[in-house]
């Protein structure tokens, strides 16, 4: 059975172009970049490409990438940097909807290291209100921490707004970009963060490689120390394979922005309007005009996330869901919450996200096979729009 | 993605007895959508007392889904009497083990049968209601004491995050952890006091070799295997020989650098507590 992937924001296919790329660089050119033999060497100038290539996407100075090994460890880096370098200031700003790389991560610093910090919340379609946010501002702001894109709604945030408010009050400020980069432009000449998070493997490059964007003259605090490796702001020997499939992958994502975004949103509009249109008591999550062209988060009311996912896994569609009991824990997602998503809706939200590797083909049989097994579902529920049995 | 045997999956994809009985003898209400999951169960009940029909309705994952169907395959047939004596247990078991976090799916089947035994008698109407004399321990879940105490019981559980697994208490906003910890050193505490001094001494005294030697089997089975498994590990029993029980960890536990006290506390400890306190284990 052909898998229908529609979970490109949870991980994505490596483009087979960077997979020839990277091909040479593991068991023929496998020199160390920092040895001082050419065999070596010649790996490190594919490094200083890749550098350049990931800077040309966000037009920065490529001296301004770090190469780190994920999207949580760019996160974690900047966020620690800016609270060590700044040790006299005690708060950090972020929001209720940031991936678990910086909300867990915050909630950590809140609890064990006793920083304060102000959790922004949001309007019920995931919209951030700025006069909160420039209230929430103090003296003794170290660092804030809003992400470019969200994971579950595709909501996009005014990033350089916040940013420019934040460099006008002297404040650190960090963007966990990880869903945005290689998806829409991200201009870091006009968009004045101090730091950027960026993961490989959500752009059509493998697992464990990612990059942090640190502005020059920025402060930083190294997180991992060691070696001179990343200009010793990084230490490690450098994942020679992933930081060169990352800069290929970077180069793809740039050329093929534009038609790309045409083209996948285009796919997910039909997608998302289809099922609306055919599926009664169904509802859109997020900020339906101001998201990423690939994301659809849908809420089918009444029946259960989990169950949902693994009927259309029967059929190999494979999506994810912001249920209770797809995430281990026994409350639905943090994000549908702080939107305050109606548990009807909260529990039944199923999030499909797409890539330039989808075809209008797969589009049409998800469409076809999705809505009756909505219906199925809900003959086994002992809830509908009739009977909401809130307890 | 969890792991589900081969017969949740089953009666997740094909449940059986889905649906509602028009003029049913009980029906069971329990769970709501803000819960996430929820059940009513439907039962029929002949002059004999014999359950001859059952159906239910879910909301909920596979899980819920699938130990409904399945407790309505064991009620099928069944006196009340007996179906009384259904726990969750039964449920889990019968599905072929259930994940420790899914555990609550199957006491949620339990508390409905309950309920709908209650509606038949004419005791209570089909929604469950708690009485207020109990403490409302989970105000996330409005889950009460007495539904915790019992799980605890019934399940032997020994840990804050078993009660979750198994009651969904203290899987909110965490702020009943404390009163749960409580609950675990009462509902202890009583089982120790209930016990008649009658009782042998230890679970395996007076038994032959062969009984002894199927306790141990079944212990490694049901208490110590599943809490392995949940780590992506398992155990395999080589040998009884008198005292020592020579065991073969398998799978992520071979070679695990905690795989020594995995094989005391849990291993040893079990066997200890549930067959005889002068067994030791080691590793083939």
């Amino acid at each position: 059975m052909k898998t229908i992937y529609l979970d490109n924001n949870a991980t994505t296919q490596v483009d087979p172009a960077v997979f020839e790329a990277i091909k040479p660089y593991f068991t023929e050119l496998y020199g160390n970049p920092s040895s001082m033999h050419r065999f070596g060497g010649q790996v490190g100038v594919e490094i200083k490409k890749a550098r350049a290539s990931v800077a040309k996407i966000l037009n920065c100075l490529p001296e301004e990438i770090l190469f780190t090994s994920c999207g949580s460890e760019s996160d974690n880096t900047a966020i620690r940097s800016a609270l060590t370098a700044q040790p006299k200031k005690r708060h950090i700003i972020t929001t209720a909807v940031e991936h678990p790389a910086v909300l867990s991560f915050c909630k950590f610093l809140e609890k064990k290291d006793g920083y304060e910090v102000t959790y922004l919340g949001t309007d019920e379609h995931g919209r951030l209100d700025m006069e909160k946010y420039k209230a929430a501002i103090r003296p003794d702001t170290a660092i804030i921490s809003i992400m470019w894109a969200n994971n579950e709604t595709g909501n996009i945030y005014p990033i350089e707004e916040m940013a420019k408010i934040a460099k006008d009050k002297d404040v650190l400020f960090h963007t966990d970009a990880v869903q945005a980069v290689g998806k829409v432009p991200i201009d870091l000449k006009n968009v004045p963060v101090d730091m950027l998070s960026l993961s490989g493997h959500k752009l059509h490059a493998p697992k464990g490689v990612g990059a942090l964007f640190i502005r020059k003259r920025s402060p930083f605090r190294p997180f991992l120390i060691g070696g001179h490796q990343e200009g010793s702001r990084r230490a490690g020997t450098e994942n020679t394979t992933g930081i060169i499939a990352l800069g290929k992958a970077c180069e793809l994502a740039h050329e093929h922005m534009d038609e790309e975004n045409i083209q996948v949103r285009a796919l997910r509009d039909k997608l998302e309007n289809g099922l609306l249109a055919a599926v009664p008591n169904s509802i859109l999550n997020g900020d339906k005009d101001n998201r990423l062209p690939n994301t659809s988060n849908i809420s089918f009311g009444y029946v259960e996330g989990e169950a949902i996912l693994l009927m259309i896994d029967q059929v190999g569609i494979a999506a994810s869901s912001g249920s209770a009991c797809t995430s281990g824990s026994l409350e639905p997602s943090h994000v549908l919450r702080a939107m305050d998503v109606p548990f009807t809706f909260a529990h039944g939200s199923i999030r499909f996200s797409l890539s330039r590797f989808n075809t209008e083909e797969e589009i049409d049989f998800v469409l076809k096979t999705i809505p009756p097994i909505i219906e199925n579902l809900r003959k086994l529920s002992p809830f509908s729009s009739e009977k909401q049995g809130l307890g | 993605m969890w792991e589900y045997t081969d017969k949740v999956k089953d009666h997740f994809l094909n449940p059986r007895n889905a649906g509602t009985i028009e003029d049913a003898d009980g029906v069971g209400e329990v769970g709501s959508l803000a819960c996430g999951d929820a059940l009513t169960l439907y039962i029929q009940v002949d002059d004999d007392n014999i359950i001859t029909d059952a159906k239910f309705q879910t909301f909920g994952c596979a899980s819920a889904i699938a130990s409904s169907s399945a407790l309505t395959e064991l009620l099928i047939g069944k006196s009340v009497e007996d179906a009384e004596k259904l726990t969750n247990k039964d449920i889990a078991e019968y599905l072929g083990g259930l994940p420790r976090e899914k555990m609550h799916c199957s006491v949620m089947g339990q508390e409905a049968l309950e309920q709908a035994i209650k509606n038949m008698r004419g005791e209570a109407p089909p929604q469950a209601e708690h009485s207020h004399e109990g403490e409302l321990i989970c105000e996330c879940f409005g889950i009460f004491d007495e539904e915790i105490l019992r799980a605890i019981k019934d399940n032997d559980l020994q840990t804050v995050e078993d009660v979750t697994n198994f009651t969904k208490a203290g899987g909110g906003c965490g702020k009943c952890i404390e009163d749960l910890e409580r609950l675990l050193v009462q509902a202890h505490g009583e089982s120790v006091c209930e016990t008649p001094s009658s009782e042998p001494a230890f679970p395996a005294q007076g038994m032959t070799n062969i009984q002894r030697m199927h306790l141990i089997e079944s212990v490694i089975d049901d208490d110590i295997r599943p809490a392995l498994q949940t780590d992506g590990g398992d155990i395999k029993l080589i040998d009884i020989d008198g005292g020592m029980v020579v065991v073969q960890f398998m799978g992520m536990c071979s070679g695990c650098p905690s795989s020594q006290a995995t094989l005391h506390n849990l291993v040893e400890g079990k066997l200890k507590e549930k067959v005889d306190p002068d067994l030791t284990v080691r590793e083939a």
